[in-house]
C-alpha cells in the first residue's frame, strides 16, 4: 500500500511535526485499558484548522484517525486498532477563560479537567464534574466518554454542564452546536449527542462548560461496615430518607487493603467495606443532615462512624478513594476495569450478584466506585499472560453485564464502550435500537473514518476476548 | 520462548513493567514530558518501549534515545500508585543499552577516562579541584576537540565554568586533617563522605560541613581511601564498576569504626543508601546493610542537634528551596532542610511553584543533554523569579551548579544567588550552646 496520505500530511505539516518513528508510534499505542495498537503517525495539535486538514486528508484516502487526549480511557477508547492517525489533543492545552458573570468557561479539548475547577475556584466558582482522574485527563476525553465523579451523585456529569461545543465533523467542516446561553432550544441537541460519542461523531475543539457557585461548607464522614451488602442497603436507605448527599462512594476490603499500603493514613482494612459520604451547602443543613444520616447508618449496622475533624483528615480520605482504581493492581498486574451500573434501588442485589460471580468464577473481583448513582466499578485483577485464568476472567465479565442489565442497569455508567464492551450492545439496546445508532454513525461519518472500531463491533471486535491481549 | 529474549527480560527487568496500569498518574510529575511534551518521554511511555523492547517488538536504537533522556530524578516512582519501580526499569535499561552499544574507539577511550580514571580518582578529582574544573575550561573539553570527538555531545563546560566558584589554593587543600575533634563533648563519632565535585569544585562547602558538623558535637573522620559513590556509573549503565566502587567505600567507612556515615550531596547519598541492592552474595549484602543503615545527609545530623546549636547572625532575606530530587525521591530526606531553614533568624522563607521538580542537572545529564536541561532550567526560573527570592538553597553540587547556571541565563548575577543549604547555615554563625555555657561559667 502506497503511504500517498502519508506525503499529503508531511507536506501539508512538515516532517517533522508528523510523527512517524517507532519510539513515537509504540508511544501512542496504548490507554489505560487493555491491548496496544501501534498507529502509522501521531500528530499534535493546537487549532481546529489543523483538525480540519488532517480529516480532509483522511476522508480523501480512508485512513483512521483517532483523537486522543491524555489516554486514561478504561475502555479502548484512543486505540489506533486499525492503524492510521493518532492526534494527539493534550497538548492544546492553554486556551481556558472563565467568564464569572455569565456562569461559564470556555475551554480548549486539551485543557485537564482539574484546571477548569481550579480556575473557576478563583471566583468562588466550581466544575463540579470530578473523575477521579481529573488531575491527568482533558476535558475532550471527559466530554467524549461523558465523564462523571463521586460529585456526580448531587451535581450530575460532564453533561450537565455543557451548554456548547465547537466540533469538527468527519468530513472536515467546522460546526457549533448549542451556544453560551442556559436554554436553547433550536433544533435537534447535537451538543448532547456528541457528548458520549467517544470520538466517533466528531472532534470537539472546543467547550462552552457551566459553572455553579461552590458551596460555603461541607463535611465528610466514613462509615465502616462488617458486609457489603448491608452498606449497599444503607446507601439505599440514606438516598430514599429525603437527603441528597454530593458524595457516596463505596470502597471494599481488597480497595481498602491497596490504598492502604501505598500510604497508610489509618483506614480500617479488617473492614469488608467503607463508605465515604460529603455533605455540602450551609453550615446549619450540613451538620442536620449528618446527624441524620448518622442516625441511619448506625441504624443499619454500621460498625463504626468517623468525621473526620480537620479539612486536612478530609483529604487524605478523599485522596485515598481517588488512588484506589489503579493501586488494586499491586496483587496482579492486569486489571479488567467496568463500570456497570444499576438503579439505586437494586445496589444491594447488584452486590449480591457481583459476590456469586466472583465465586462461580474464582475470580480476583474487587468493588469499588460511586455508589451513591449505582455506578459501581467492579474491577478484576488478574494476569494477562495466564491464559486459563483470563478465559474465566471473559466468562466472569460477561456474567456482569448480564447481571446489571437484567437489573434494570447499564453497561457503562461512565467509562464508555470503546472495544471491549462493543460486543454486548444488542444485549442493551435490542436490534432496532443499536441500529439507530449505527445509523447515526453512518450519516455524520459515511468513510468510517473517525475512531472507528469503537462503539459498535467490527470483524476484530464481535467477542470479548482477553485471552491473547 | 528464545533464550536470548529470556536472559535479556531478566536483565531489563521486564516483569517490573507489568506493574504499570498506564494510568498516566505519573504523567503531572514528569519534568520530561512536560517540556518534550511526547508519552515517549512520559514515565509510562518509557516503561512501555522497555517492555517491547524486552518481547522483541522494537530495537535498541528504538528505546535509546527516550532513556537517555530520562533524567532519572524518580519523581514518577513517588506519585504512581502501584509502586512501580521505575528506578530498577530504568536501571536495567541502561544496562543493555549499555552492553548493546557498538562504541567506537574514541568513545571507549574519553568514557574510560571518565569513568574508570577521573571519577573514581582521589587524584584526579584534586588535580581538577586544583587547577580549575575539568582541567581550566576542560581538559576533557580540548581533549575531545584534539582527538576531534565528534560523537559525543559537546559539553558546553564553558557556560559550566563561568558559574563556577574560585578554587582553593592547593596548599590550603592538602592541610586538611584526617579527624576534626568535636567542639565541647563528643556525641558521635560521623565519617565524611566527602564526594568528588564536592571535594574539588565545592571544596569551601566541604571545610564549611565538617565546621558545621563539629559545633553540633561530632568527631570527623575522613577515611582516606574512601572513593566515588558510583552513582554517575550506575545511571550510565555500568554496573560492574558501580559495584566495585560501592566495595571500596564500605571498606573504607568499616575500618574507620563511625557511628553514622554523612554526606552533603543528595545524589551520591542517593547512591550510598542504595548499596544493598548491588550484591546478591551474602556476605557483602551484610556489609551493604550495615553502610546503609549508617548512611545521612548531613541536614539529617545538624536538624537533630537544632537544640545544641544557636546562630547568633540573623540574615535578612527572602529565600527560597530547590530540592534535590535524588535526595527527596531515594533518600527520602524532605522535613530536614525546611526545618532547618526556618530556625534561622531573620529568613523569610517562600517556596516557588515546582520547587520539588528536577531542575535538569541530573548527574551528568546536563552535559550530555545541553538543550533538554536547559528547556528545563528556563521553566524553573521562570516560576523561581515569580517567588521574588533572592536566595536559592540547594543541596547537591549538580543542583547548586544548575541553579547558578539558571541565575546566569536570567541574567540576575548581584540580584540573586545559589548557595548550599550548608552554606547559609554557616553564614548564620552557629555557635555550640553547650560551648557557649562553658565559656560563661569559666567567666564567671
Ligand atoms: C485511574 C483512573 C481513574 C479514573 N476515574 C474515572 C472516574 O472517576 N470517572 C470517569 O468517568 N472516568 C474515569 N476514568 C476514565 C478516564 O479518565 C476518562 O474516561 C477520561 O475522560 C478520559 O480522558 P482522556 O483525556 O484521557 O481521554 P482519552 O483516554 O485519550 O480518550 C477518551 C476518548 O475520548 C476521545 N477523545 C479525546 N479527546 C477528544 C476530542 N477532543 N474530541 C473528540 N473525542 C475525543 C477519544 O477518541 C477516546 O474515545 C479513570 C481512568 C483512570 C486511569
Ligand atoms: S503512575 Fe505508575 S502505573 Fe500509572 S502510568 Fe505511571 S508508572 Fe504506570
Ligand atoms: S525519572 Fe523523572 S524524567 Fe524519568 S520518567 Fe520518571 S519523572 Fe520522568
Amino acid at each position: 500500500m502506497s503511504k500517498d496520505w502519508l506525503n499529503a500530511l508531511q507536506s501539508q505539516f512538515g516532517n517533522d511535526r508528523v510523527m512517524t518513528e517507532t519510539k513515537d508510534t509504540h508511544s501512542y499505542s496504548f490507554d489505560a485499558s487493555f491491548g496496544s495498537f501501534v498507529p502509522e503517525a501521531v500528530i499534535q495539535v493546537y487549532t481546529k484548522e489543523e483538525i480540519v486538514k488532517i480529516l480532509k486528508v483522511a476522508n480523501e484516502y480512508a485512513v483512521p484517525v483517532y483523537p486522543r487526549g491524555q489516554g486514561t480511557s478504561l475502555s479502548g477508547g484512543p486505540l489506533p486498532v486499525k492503524g492510521g492517525i493518532v492526534i494527539d489533543m493534550a497538548q492544546w492545552d492553554n486556551d481556558l477563560k472563565v467568564y464569572p458573570e455569565d456562569l461559564i468557561v470556555v475551554a480548549s479539548p486539551g485543557v485537564k479537567t482539574s484546571a477548569i475547577n481550579e480556575a473557576a475556584g478563583k471566583y468562588g466558582l466550581m466544575y463540579p464534574p470530578d473523575p477521579s482522574s481529573s488531575h491527568v485527563s482533558t476535558i475532550g476525553g471527559n466530554l467524549a466518554e461523558n465523564s462523571g465523579g463521586p460529585r456526580g451523585l448531587k451535581y450530575g456529569v460532564t453533561k450537565d454542564y455543557v451548554i456548547g461545543l465547537e466540533v469538527v465533523t468527519p468530513e472536515g467542516e467546522i460546526i457549533r452546536t448549542g451556544g453560551k446561553t442556559i436554554k436553547n432550544v433550536t433544533g435537534y441537541d447535537l451538543t448532547k449527542l456528541i457528548v458520549g460519542s467517544e470520538g466517533t461523531l466528531g472532534i470537539i475543539t472546543e467547550a462552552v462548560l457551566k459553572i455553579i457557585p461552590k458551596p460555603q461548607f461541607s463535611k465528610t464522614m466514613m462509615a465502616v461496615f462488617d458486609s457489603v451488602v448491608t452498606s449497599g442497603e444503607a446507601i439505599s436507605k440514606v438516598l430514599t430518607s429525603g437527603l441528597l448527599p454530593a458524595k457516596i462512594e463505596l470502597m471494599d476490603q481488597a480497595s481498602i487493603e491497596a490504598v492502604e499500603n501505598f500510604k497508610p493514613i489509618g483506614l480500617p482494612v479488617n473492614a469488608e467495606a467503607i463508605l465515604l459520604i460529603e455533605v455540602d451547602g450551609h453550615e446549619e443543613t450540613v451538620n442536620e443532615e449528618v446527624n441524620q444520616i448518622h442516625g441511619i447508618l448506625n441504624e443499619l449496622g454500621a460498625t463504626d462512624v468517623v468525621i473526620p475533624e480537620t479539612k486536612e483528615e478530609e483529604q487524605h480520605l478523599w485522596m485515598a478513594r481517588k488512588l484506589v482504581s489503579p493501586a488494586i493492581t499491586r496483587v496482579k498486574p492486569t486489571k479488567v476495569s467496568e463500570d456497570a451500573t444499576v438503579p439505586r434501588s437494586q445496589i444491594p442485589q447488584m452486590i449480591e450478584k457481583l459476590n456469586a460471580i466472583k465465586e462461580k468464577y474464582h475470580v480476583n473481583l474487587v468493588v469499588f466506585g460511586h455508589a451513591g448513582d449505582g455506578n459501581l466499578h467492579p474491577n478484576i485483577i488478574c494476569d494477562k499472560r495466564d491464559k486459563e485464568e483470563m478465559i474465566r476472567v471473559e466468562k466472569a465479565v460477561a456474567e456482569i453485564f448480564e447481571a446489571a442489565v437484567s437489573l434494570g442497569g447499564t453497561l457503562s455508567g461512565e467509562h464508555g464502550i470503546g472495544t471491549m464492551k462493543a460486543p454486548f450492545m444488542e444485549m442493551e439496546l435490542g436490534k432496532a435500537g443499536l441500529d439507530m445508532m449505527k445509523r447515526i454513525k453512518k450519516a455524520w461519518d459515511p468513510n468510517d473514518i473517525l475512531n472507528p472500531g469503537k462503539i459498535f463491533t467490527s470483524d476484530q471486535n464481535n467477542e470479548l476476548v482477553l485471552s491473547h491481549g | 520462548m528464545d533464550k536470548e529474549l529470556k536472559q535479556l527480560q531478566e536483565k531489563i527487568n521486564y516483569d517490573k513493567t507489568f506493574d504499570c496500569v498506564q494510568c498516566g498518574y505519573c504523567l503531572p510529575a514528569c519534568p520530561t514530558y512536560e517540556t518534550m511534551k511526547k508519552e515517549t518521554h512520559s514515565p509510562r511511555g518509557r516503561i512501555n518501549l522497555v517492555k517491547e523492547y524486552a518481547e522483541g517488538k522494537i530495537s535498541v536504537e528504538d528505546l535509546k534515545e527516550p532513556i537517555d533522556k530520562c533524567l532519572g530524578c524518580n519523581a514518577c516512582t513517588v506519585v504512581c500508585p502501584t509502586n512501580v519501580q521505575y528506578g530498577k526499569i530504568l536501571e536495567g535499561a541502561k544496562h543493555v543499552i549499555e552492553e548493546k552499544r557498538t562504541k567506537s574507539k574514541k568513545e571507549e577511550w574519553v568514557e574510560n577516562l571518565i569513568f574508570d580514571k577521573v571519577f573514581p580518582s582521589r587524584k584526579w578529582m584534586k588535580r581538577i579541584g586544583n587547577v580549575s574544573w575539568l582541567y581550566q575550561k576542560s581538559g576533557l573539553q580540548s581533549l575531545a576537540q584534539k582527538i576531534k570527538m565528534t560523537s559525543i555531545a559537546p559539553l558546553h563546560l564553558d557556560q559550566f565554568e563561568k558559574v563556577l566558584p574560585d578554587l582553593p589554593s592547593p596548599t590550603k587543600r592538602k592541610s586538611r586533617p584526617k579527624v576534626i575533634k568535636a567542639e565541647g563533648e563528643t556525641r558521635m563519632r560521623v565519617g565524611f563522605f566527602t564526594g568528588c565535585i564536592m571535594d574539588s569544585v565545592f571544596f569551601e562547602i566541604n571545610k564549611k560541613t565538617i565546621e558545621l558538623l563539629i559545633k553540633a558535637g561530632c568527631d570527623v573522620v575522613i577515611p582516606e581511601t574512601q572513593t566515588c559513590c558510583g552513582a554517575l556509573h550506575a545511571h550510565s549503565g555500568k554496573v560492574e564498576s558501580s559495584r566495585q566502587l560501592a566495595k571500596q567505600n564500605m571498606i573504607a567507612f568499616e575500618e574507620e569504626h563511625v557511628d553514622v556515615i554523612v554526606n552533603n550531596a543528595g545524589g551520591c547519598g542517593a547512591r550510598l543508601v542504595e548499596y544493598e541492592e548491588l550484591f546478591t552474595d551474602e556476605q557483602w549484602k551484610e556489609k551493604a546493610k550495615s553502610f546503609v543503615e549508617k548512611t545521612r545527609d548531613v541536614s539529617q545530623i545538624l536538624y537533630e542537634a537544632l537544640d545544641q546549636i544557636e546562630f547568633t547572625r540573623p540574615i535578612n532575606d527572602i529565600v527560597t528551596y530547590q530540592t534535590s530530587c535524588h535526595m527527596i525521591n531515594v533518600q527520602k530526606v524532605t522535613k530536614e532542610p525546611f526545618e532547618l531553614l526556618q530556625s534561622i533568624p531573620g529568613i523569610e522563607y517562600r517556596q516557588f511553584k515546582g520547587y520539588d521538580r528536577c531542575c535538569g542537572s541530573a548527574g551528568i545529564y546536563n552535559m550530555l543533554n545541553y538543550d533538554d536541561a536547559m528547556d528545563i532550567l528556563d521553566k524553573k526560573m521562570t516560576h523561581v523569579k515569580v517567588s521574588r527570592a533572592h536566595t536559592i538553597v540547594t543541596t547537591n553540587p549538580g543542583c547548586l551548579l544548575q541553579m547558578k547556571l539558571g541565575i546566569q541565563r536570567e541574567g540576575l548575577q548581584g540580584k540573586m544567588r545559589a548557595v548550599h543549604l550548608v552554606e547559609l547555615l554557616h553564614e548564620a554563625e552557629p555557635v555550640s550552646k553547650e560551648r557557649q555555657v562553658t565559656a560563661i561559667s569559666n567567666n564567671a
